[in-house]
């Protein structure tokens, strides 16, 4: 029989008038991973963010095994055992692994020392269990994003919390990643450990999770046992209406080549080569450290080349900054919209405009605002874009929202390449359908698309051709009628294809 | 907060509150005003410009020695004005190409620029002298149009400019873009180092204006003037609710803050308070409105 660890009852809670939660039920139960699902915008974060004290409830009550309990901040939540690994990473990047992890715990003397050595020693114990190949005492800014985000895990852990709250815990991991830290799970839960496990690959959900709550609007769609749904009708909960097709694909008439990258060489990539038609999409893929991020924001102009060429319909261009680039008509959306793809403190339209101010200049520099909002009113409802207006400070839509603000951004610029960098990570069922569609609408109108995607089934159902990064230079090129996962993944390690 | 403090400095001095005092509260607040305005930029862009002191001595020093020697009032004021731009864009390339912190690189300048004036002045003021050209230029400090000083006229256009800038215009925008967001800001396709540049120029520009404007009220230009200057005008920047961070922060915000100061120096001078209690009396304030202030804008 499952035993109730945590029960959030009749949960409400409002920001000035404005109800993101309506009256949800959560149950955490011992031993058990649960999952948490929802469109971006459903209310898992605001819930989540009631649990371990950040926010405080409008109404409703918590219970922790069976006692009533009130969070009315983070150290209690803590206290209480309930730990939360968040999907933007909370580490401080000039300091040690181990620094991270006993940060505000370290073990000291009785004359207040560090005693590093335990430090270390009890830090390495950690990452030995996590799999995690690294000396605790590196720096945490020199080891890669899907490694930082095990110290993380490492660091909850080590707290002895009995809820472990997981927010899109493999998102930047690779699949040997993702495996140990399946099997950590399953020793947390031997442990009589509880997870609550917040993500939208549901793929993994019914690999690792023996229950999962449905949120919608705000409201609780439903819980069930995993082994008593599958993955539509979870979707259909999900976004409340048949997904009929999980990747949209559109022919379209690919013409002649556009771009032309000829043996690009820099700090990160090396000798790079590749071609883009005219209204072909092509999928970039490749494991962590391939440095495909890294090419294309060389193409963009953010990193010099040593190098190598450019070609934009066979004329050779010089690229060293990003304007160069907008002026050429390549724009790039970023993979990490937080650090810098959207500015949170401003508004919806001064994101949207941000790019292309020239066109709304007037007289002695002047910005006609109102020409702003219609122009980018007009992308909020092209889009889909969930806002309460032109006005609403980004920092307040969800991630999904957000993104398509930074895609918006880019597309007011009416550029002839798009690239996209890792255009749905973070972003919910029914916002991935809605940018996938939108991709088919660029294609359309004759957009030529470079898609950067770590989900090889994204990959392989949105791309015409994909292209394979392993370590900085190419791997190989696959048609998409004869790519499979395991080709991809053959040249994402490296393997030879013949 | 401006109303506040008024009328409680009314309440204890009623010298405070005649015509003559509030023009002189508006006069003297001028000076920082127009320093201030150009902090807030500095500021609004995530950085800081320390040497607004040095670059008021320099230009105001220089006017002094240009105008006394006979040059037309125009071309004086002008030469000054540049001057300051001049220097504010040298400090935007040390920041931006040489890399260097703002905090650091102003550092250096403030110092730097500090000996240039002792040397251009050999440690003696510099007076306007006699020239029908120093009597239009002491005009600019000690002259009215009607009952209002001619550097408060002043202080409110570059106000009026300041605020037209940063909520109007594109460069306005991309200030505050790239003092919340620099990253994002560049990935956006503007070039945030002509950005940077921009803001240290008007940060040296206004100083040198506010140079000019003391040197013209006080008929010399003296070899210490301007020293200290730029805490006062952090001071108003921050009571006007400007983030240090960057990317938040308005005009008007940064007009009251000056007030604010400009009032409390005048009624703490009024109340002949020892100067030495003065600054701990300001400290006081400022800490007391920043705490305020950050309570009202926290929410759970």
């Amino acid at each position: 029989m499952k035993d109730l660890v945590i029960s959030m009852k009749h949960i409400t809670k409002s920001f000035s008038g404005v109800r993101v939660l309506k009256d949800v039920n959560f149950n955490i139960y011992k031993g058990k991973v649960m999952a948490l699902v929802g469109e971006n915008g459903a209310g898992k974060s605001t819930l989540m963010k009631i649990l371990t004290g950040v926010y405080i409830k409008t109404e409703g009550e918590i219970c922790l095994n069976n006692k009533l309990v009130n969070f009315n901040n983070t150290r209690s939540s803590q206290e209480a055992g309930i730990a939360i690994i968040h999907q933007e990473l909370n580490l401080v990047q000039d300091l040690s692994i181990g620094e991270n992890i006993f940060l505000g715990r370290e073990p000291v003397s009785s004359t207040g020392r560090i005693l590093w050595s335990k430090l270390y020693d009890n830090a390495q114990l950690w990452l030995d269990k996590l799999g995690l190949n690294e000396n605790s005492q590196e720096l945490v800014k020199n080891i890669s994003v899907g490694k930082q985000q095990l110290v993380e895990i490492a660091k909850a852990i080590s707290i002895d919390a009995k809820v472990i709250i997981m927010d899109e815990p493999t998102g930047a991991l690779t699949p040997t990643e993702t495996k140990k830290l399946f099997s950590v799970i399953n020793d947390l839960k031997n442990d009589g450990k509880s997870i609550v496990y917040i993500s939208h690959r549901l793929q993994e959900i019914f690999q690792i999770c023996d229950d999962v709550t449905v949120l919608r609007d705000g409201e609780l769609i439903g819980e069930r046992t995993i082994d008593k749904i599958n993955e539509d009708e979870i979707i259909e909960m999900m976004v409340g209406r048949k997904l009929n097709e999980q990747y949209p694909r559109i022919e379209t008439n690919i013409g002649n080549v556009i771009l032309k990258v000829e043996n690009l060489t820099n700090q990160y990539v090396k000798e790079v080569s590749f071609t883009l038609k005219k209204g072909e999409t092509l999928g970039v893929a490749g494991l962590m450290g391939s440095e495909r991020t890294e090419l294309m924001r060389t193409i963009y102009g953010i990193y010099p080349y040593s190098k190598g060429d450019i070609y934009l319909n066979s004329t050779k261009i010089k690229v060293s900054s990003p304007m160069d680039s907008l002026n050429f008509g390549i724009a790039y959306v970023s993979e990490d919209r937080k650090s810098n793809g959207i500015i949170s403190e401003m508004n919806v339209r001064e994101n949207i405009t941000l790019s292309s101010l020239t066109n709304f200049q007037g007289f002695l520099g002047f910005v006609n605002k109102s020409k702003e909002d219609i122009s980018s009113k007009r992308y909020i409802e092209e889009m889909s874009i969930k806002a309460t207006g032109t006005n609403q400070l980004l920092k307040f839509l969800s991630g999904g929202n957000q993104q398509k603000v930074s895609i918006a951004k880019s597309l007011m610029t009416n550029p002839k390449i798009l690239i996209l960098d890792e255009p749905t990570r973070g972003v919910d069922v029914g916002a991935k359908k809605e940018i996938y569609d939108l991709i088919n609408k660029f294609k359309n109108e004759g957009m030529s698309i470079i898609m950067v995607s770590s989900d090889i089934p994204e990959v392989l159902g949105i791309c015409d051709r994909i292209m394979v990064m392993h370590e900085g230079k190419v791997s190989g090129f696959l048609d998409r009628n004869e790519a499979t996962q395991e080709s991809i993944m053959a040249l994402a390690v490296g393997k030879e294809v013949n | 907060m401006l109303l506040v403090t008024s009328i409680i400095i009314t309440l204890l001095n009623p010298r405070f509150l005649n015509w003559s005092n509030i023009v002189t509260v508006l006069r003297q607040t001028s000076i920082n005003a127009v320093i201030a305005t150009g902090m807030t930029f500095a500021i609004l862009i995530g950085g800081i410009d320390l040497s607004v002191g040095s670059v008021l001595g320099l230009c105001g020093a220089i006017a002094a020695a240009m105008i006394s020697s006979g040059m037309n009032v125009v071309v004086v004021v002008l030469a000054a004005l540049l001057l300051g731009t001049a220097i504010g864009y040298f400090n935007g390339t040390l920041i931006t190409a040489g890399g260097l912190q703002p905090f650091i690189a102003t550092l250096g300048t403030v110092t730097l620029l500090r000996g240039a004036i002792l040397v251009f002045s050999q440690g003696r003021p510099i007076s306007v002298g006699n020239t029908p050209g120093s009597d239009e230029f002491s005009g600019i400090g000690t002259g009215f149009i009607g009952p209002i000083p001619i550097p408060v006229y002043i202080m409110i256009l570059v106000f009026l400019i300041a605020y037209y800038i940063l909520n109007h215009t594109r460069i306005g925008r991309y200030i505050y873009a790239t003092g919340s967001n620099e990253e994002a800001t560049m990935y956006s396709g503007i070039k945030t180092t002509r950005v940077k540049r921009f803001v240290y120029s008007v940060s040296g520009m206004m100083a040198a204006l506010a140079g000019i404007l003391i040197t013209a009220r006080l008929g010399s230009a003296q070899p210490t003037a301007g020293s200290g200057y730029e805490l006062d005008a952090i001071a108003a920047v921050v009571l006007g609710g400007t983030s240090m961070a960057g990317g938040i922060g308005t005009i008007a915000g940064t007009a009251i803050g000056a007030l604010i100061i400009g009032v409390l120096n005048n009624a703490l001078n009024i109340m002949q308070v020892s100067s030495y209690y003065q600054d701990v009396a300001k400290g006081i304030v400022i800490l007391i409105a920043v705490l305020l202030d950050r309570k009202q804008k926290s929410s759970r």
